[in-house]
């Protein structure tokens, strides 16, 4: 059984994350979470996208949430921040998410194919 | 798929509620699910300390199409579980005003047929806890004389300046959240 004095060693080891990004995140996820978006799926997506950062042990990339932004018809929907550009992803679900962790945010190269829209 | 948009899980409207909460801009939001076989109910109650809706406004949150894209916020959110409340002979009531915050609570039949199930409640409290780490989350969940409870004022206490959406603090909650919610007596699905 967990108990919060646990949190003490959680605590050392995230002290320890921290220190080797130096405060500095290297791109910024968001998931919308809208009525559209969770209603598609977005909460799994949120979820596979944490796992798969935590396997991948990447502990310089945020991840946060939207609201609907109007892309109802194609939620569950991810932008990634990175490098100042922002690219949106539709119709994602968790392999999708993983693999845009991998692709995108690891390796750096845009999943073209589930691009909705991105800036330049 | 859009042909696939479905709010399966009550624990799927929590997390859509709890939007809510989150564009009203609360600092706290309080979640309860309370289950008892005896009176053969299920009360899920989300109550926070958000900017709260007028009088005017909580009489037309109900109707999905009265909002307009100004008052977004409140869309299909709340009609939706006002629906799934009243097909298991429950309803749904909500106590606001301005400043005051909102308190939405909506009763259910708990062995009623149609009554979906809660879910997946951690992946709930995870999004919820990730996307929103300055945001303080209370879950009390009590089935009959067992309760578990989740309480992120606490958690911060022993992280001392740590934010809960470190991914060894959020790995650490699902867990504890599983772990706790692993009781059978604490089982609202059979």
């Amino acid at each position: 059984m967990k108990t919060l004095e646990d949190l003490k060693k959680v605590r050392e080891k995230a002290l320890e994350q921290m220190k080797i990004r130096e405060g500095k995140f290297s791109a910024r996820v968001v998931v919308a979470m809208g009525t559209c978006g969770i209603a598609a799926g977005a909460r799994e997506v949120m979820s596979a996208i944490l796992d798969e950062l935590d396997k991948r042990g990447v502990t310089d990339i945020s991840v946060t949430q939207s609201g609907c932004k109007g892309l109802c018809e194609q939620e569950p929907t991810v932008d990634v921040i990175k490098d100042d550009q922002v690219v949106t992803y539709g119709y994602v679900d968790s392999d999708k998410a993983r693999q845009i962790v991998g692709q995108h945010l690891v390796n750096g190269s845009i999943v073209d194919e589930w691009v909705v829209t991105a800036t330049n | 798929m859009a042909g696939e948009w479905n709010v399966r899980e009550l624990s799927m409207h929590i997390l859509d509620l709890a939007q809510n909460s989150i564009a009203a801009g609360a600092s706290l939001i309080e979640i309860d699910v309370i289950a008892d076989k005896k009176s053969d109910s299920l009360k899920i109650s989300i109550r926070d300390n958000g900017a709260g809706m007028s009088a005017e406004y909580v009489a037309q949150v109900r109707y999905p199409f009265t909002t307009s894209r100004t008052t977004r916020r409140v869309g299909l959110g709340i009609p939706m579980f006002a629906e799934a409340a009243r097909e298991c002979d429950g309803d749904l009531t909500l106590d606001s005003s301005p400043g005051e915050g909102t308190c939405l609570e909506a009763v259910f039949k708990l062995s009623h047929i149609d009554r979906a199930p809660m879910g997946d409640i951690s992946s709930t409290l995870i999004a919820l806890i990730a996307a929103n780490p300055d945001i303080d989350i209370v879950y009390r969940h009590q089935s009959n004389s067992s309760e578990f409870m989740l309480d992120t004022r606490e958690l911060r206490v022993q992280l001392d300046g740590v934010a809960l959406n470190e991914n060894a603090v959020l790995k650490w909650i699902a867990e504890y959240v599983a772990d706790g919610l692993s009781d059978k007596s604490l089982a609202i699905d059979n």
